[in-house]
């Protein structure tokens, strides 16, 4: 990038808004993906709509690109800079702009923290639910980007399904508003699904209108421990087949349970081969019911210990001891890779065998943890990117995995999105035919293909440049 | 060509590579760090910092004045080690990063010169420090300071200056390490064998609160060794930078109480007590004291932490109205120590206390060691951030266990006009006591 383009965004952004130090490339060289990164050209902090899109235009006649940014704890790699790009961060954007309390409603700037949006809602009484395990730093326009899940997807679903409206500035610098605060609205395309999801290469999204609920009013956590893996998943399978849906029913590995016990030091059996945390919720008695026959089910199921949280604060931290989970494995070895297949959930016992064998096929540690409740496992692969023997067994081995996955029906993604970590195996998943559709539609929004180019699927001919690089690509440092 | 190679040894001083690679740049520690609150820029946060440490040690990026700005903003104050599931030793890597870039030449030259000097010559020193002290106190005293304060002359100097004269707390009557007998025995059998550090600060400015735990001890049944050469627990030199003089004095440490007979050592300094605990890390390749500094840190117990596992039968009586009370986490009992749940169950089991969370009680106040000497304004940040939360808990009494933060805490309730009074966990401990005795 020339110093003329530059100054030019550095004109439109303000010098304060702008930064190109080498210190500054380098902390947004990466986000929350193991082993991608790049250093952007320059990083920008726009404080209008207007200066958003002022610089949008300017990428199209200047023919750089732009990477959106919020948080940066994404884990597929949607927001490190690509070849001569410009990062715009939105984390100042961090304003909540109207609770309605008549249409339960919030409107809300892209860079609010999830987490904290949802203990402003909770104090009067409503209810944000999709809670990925990063909430209380990642922020809702990265949530409404990746579409991200979390513990609660099970009974309340995903982001998708609070989103009501999107306000976002397209590839070309235009606004365009979707949605409302209709609880019904069938005027056109649903262009405001369709964004949900994007992973920030359709548009620059600056204000999010979200669905708001009211909050339950009881919930009981139940915790119980295995000497089987496979009896707990199992015993999952019951619990769905008996018609209860918890708000969360979360399983942890051995592994993965003696890392948070390294952690949190809370008291979890560090002999037990697999662990569930569940929390079921509502109103009146038929909580305490579902607690009982969830109980009976995981007894029958041959379950260790079943305990059951006395009090809501011993409850929290069993919640947050699982959302640790991820950043805990790091505790055994530097390079944590996590994926997160998905497999209708009925074939979840049979998942996670696949998942074993690929461990020792490939000889390789895993870690694995997952919404057991919604078939989104987490295997995560303990590794060391600085050995490259090493890296390409964990790669065979999540080849393995995504392969096997998807014979189950499954997905390659069930709440991280494809980013650049998984868009080797997009068209695995979603056929020729569907990504050559999903490229059609990019360029017909991102027709110069400057926004957050070859995340998803790469369009050929390239014109994204070259991509991130893998550590084993990056010529070695002096170790 | 000579310099290339001296930069080469200077990276040494960086922790090893397999202890920076611990980081796996997930970014749970955003939401817990007070700098990267203020700026929302990634360079201000724990994993910002690690990350260009990272490429420095790697030879990826060069050393600079902004990487030296940036590990001089950070507080140090740990929270990040507390919220990282990963285990990473953030505090290590940045103070190491702190004295490479010092080395090097980065930074501000007075900053560098006021840490070197002022707690190599002062600090450390217990007789400089007295005698410190002891100007401080006739400046205080003599009318002189308020004579000061009332003209504004230091303001016509710098605002800095003045504030900073401001901040410097109140010097004791007497200092404590004169007060304390090298052996103090309990009225009644002797239950545990203790002895006690009296720390820097606590000795000089805050003398009253190791008289007080000398009290409240010997109530417990505890005979207390003070020996008379011990020295300053090196804390505040360790983590400025200066790791070598420290060693020096963790080594000194070392040998005034090895020699004596104890099952607890005990700290009412949060700063203090952590250092000590980590003796035994800082001197594990030291062959002649590796062994001695594990037992010596071994046996380190916060005071707060002592009573709550104890449990002594203290008999307390209730001050006369029912009071509200709310306590501060210092950053170094709570993210250092993970000492948090033991104050609060001490607090609450004080008759006619009610005792109220405070908003954000871990997070910083801003003192972080001389942070709130060296840069006042940044500081002064998170303290009215403290300020407020303390004042929205209506609590007549603030409970925190480090001089620094109570120094702090003290500047902002005249600095923002708080109604509030900050005091440490034993000296109030102490008043029932005697409440008892008047009985």
């Amino acid at each position: 990038m020339n110093s003329s383009t530059k100054e030019h965004i550095k004109s439109i952004v303000g010098s304060e808004n702008f930064f190109d130090s080498p210190e500054d490339k380098l902390v947004y060289s990466y986000d929350g993906t193991p082993i991608y990164k790049q250093l952007p050209e320059a990083v920008i902090f726009p404080e209008s709509e207007e200066q958003i899109s002022q610089v949008l235009k300017l990428a199209n006649t200047e023919k750089f690109n732009v990477v959106p940014r919020g948080a940066g704890t994404g884990l597929s790699g949607g927001s490190i800079p690509v070849e001569n790009s410009v990062v715009i961060v939105l984390t100042r954007w961090n304003k909540i702009l109207e609770l309605d309390t008549s249409n339960l409603t919030a409107s809300v700037q892209p860079g609010v923290v999830t987490g904290i949006l949802q203990k402003e809602v909770e104090k009067i009484g409503l209810f944000y639910p999709p809670d990925p395990g990063s909430l209380n730093v990642c922020t809702i326009g990265g949530n409404v980007a990746n579409n991200a899940g979390g513990l609660r997807g099970l009974k309340y679903g995903v982001t998708k399904n609070y989103v009501l409206g999107v306000e976002m500035i397209l590839p070309n610098g235009e606004l365009i508003v979707t949605g409302g605060k209709n609880m019904k609205d069938v005027a056109g395309f649903n262009l405001r699904d369709f964004i949900v999801g994007s992973e920030g290469t359709l548009g620059i999204i600056t204000k999010i209108l979200l669905k708001l609920i009211p909050k339950p009013v009881q919930s009981i956590t139940l915790l119980a421990y295995f000497n089987k893996l496979t009896d707990s998943a199992q015993a999952v399978s019951d619990i769905i087949a008996a018609h209860i849906v918890p708000s969360m029913m979360e399983f942890l590995d051995h592994t993965t349970i003696n890392c948070v016990e390294d952690y949190t030091r809370i008291g979890l059996p560090r002999t037990a081969e697999a662990l569930l945390l569940i929390e079921v919720d509502g109103r009146g008695s038929i909580v305490q019911e579902d607690a009982e026959t969830i109980r009976k089910i995981l007894t029958k199921n041959k379950a260790a210990e079943v305990k059951i949280a006395e009090i809501e604060s011993d409850a929290l931290l069993l919640k947050t001891a699982r959302r640790s989970a991820f950043s805990a494995l790091a505790r055994k070895m530097p390079t944590t890779i996590l994926e997160d297949a998905t497999v209708p959930r009925s074939e979840l016992p049979l998942m996670i065998e696949k998942i074993l064998y690929a461990s020792k096929k490939y000889d390789v540690i895993f870690g694995n943890f997952g919404h057991a409740g919604d078939g989104n496992l987490h295997p995560t692969c303990l590794t060391d990117d600085r050995n490259q023997k090493e890296i390409e067994k964990a790669h065979k081995a999540f080849e393995y995995i995504f392969e096997e996955a998807i014979k189950l029906g499954g997905t390659i993604t069930g709440e991280h999105g494809t980013g650049l970590a998984k868009k080797q195996f997009l068209e695995k998943v979603a056929g020729s035919t569907g990504v050559d559709l999903m490229k059609k539609i990019k360029l017909a929004i991102d027709e110069n293909n400057i926004l957050n180019p070859g995340k998803i699927f790469s369009i050929s001919p390239k014109c994204e440049g070259s991509l991130p690089k893998r550590r084993e690509q990056i010529k070695d440092f002096n170790a | 060509m000579h310099k290339e190679i001296s930069r080469k040894e200077l990276l040494k001083i960086l922790p090893h590579d397999d202890i920076l690679q611990q980081c796996m740049h997930c970014g749970l520690c955003l939401a817990t760090c007070p700098t990267y609150d203020i700026t929302k820029l990634e360079r201000s946060s724990p994993r910002g910092r690690i990350f260009m440490i990272k490429s420095v040690a790697r030879g990826e990026m060069e050393l600079s004045e902004s990487f030296s700005e940036e590990m001089n903003f950070c507080l140090d104050c740990q929270a990040c080690e507390t919220a990282c599931p990963a285990g990473v030793k953030y505090g290590r890597m940045v103070e190491a990063a702190r004295v490479v870039a010092d080395e090097a030449g980065f930074g501000s030259k007075m900053e560098i010169a006021l840490k070197r000097f002022a707690l190599r010559r002062i600090v450390a020193s217990r007789k400089a420090l007295k005698l410190f002290s002891w100007f401080l106190k006739i400046y205080q005293k003599s009318g002189l300071q308020k004579i000061i304060q009332k003209t504004g002359i230091l303001k016509l100097i710098s605002k800095n200056l003045f504030e900073i004269e401001t901040l410097s707390p109140v010097i004791s009557e007497k200092f404590s390490d004169t007060q304390i007998k090298e052996i103090e025995m309990p009225e009644g059998e002797v239950k545990y064998k203790t002895a006690f550090h009296f720390g820097c600060l606590m000795n000089t400015m805050f003398a009253d609160i190791n008289l007080d735990t000398i009290d409240v001890l010997k109530k417990c049944g505890c005979k207390i060794i003070t020996p008379k050469d011990q020295v300053c627990c090196g804390s505040l030199m360790g983590h400025n930078g200066d790791m070598k003089f420290a060693l020096e004095l963790a080594r000194k440490n070392i040998d005034a109480f090895d020699k004596h007979d104890y099952d607890f050592l005990i700290s009412n300094s949060a700063g203090c007590g952590a250092f000590m605990k980590d003796y035994a890390h800082l001197l594990e390749d030291d062959p002649e004291y590796a062994e001695k500094a594990k037992k010596f840190s071994s046996k380190i117990k916060d005071i707060t932490e002592f009573l709550s596992e104890e449990k002594p039968d203290l008999n307390l009586a209730s001050l006369n109205e029912n009071i509200k009370v709310t306590y501060h986490d210092a950053c170094h009992l709570v993210h250092a120590q993970k000492i948090a749940n033991q104050p609060r169950n001490i607090i609450k089991s004080l008759p006619g206390v009610e005792y109220i969370e405070l908003e954000e009680a871990s997070w910083c106040c801003g003192s972080a060691g001389i942070y709130n000497v060296v840069r006042y304004n940044d500081a002064l940040i998170q303290l009215e951030r403290k300020m407020k939360n303390i004042s929205n808990t209506g609590a007549e009494i603030v409970l925190t266990g480090n001089p620094g933060c109570m120094g702090q805490i003290k500047h902002g309730v005249k600095k923002f006009n708080v109604n509030v009074e900050v005091i440490h966990p034993i000296t109030l401990m102490k008043r029932m006591l005697q409440l008892k005795q008047a009985d």
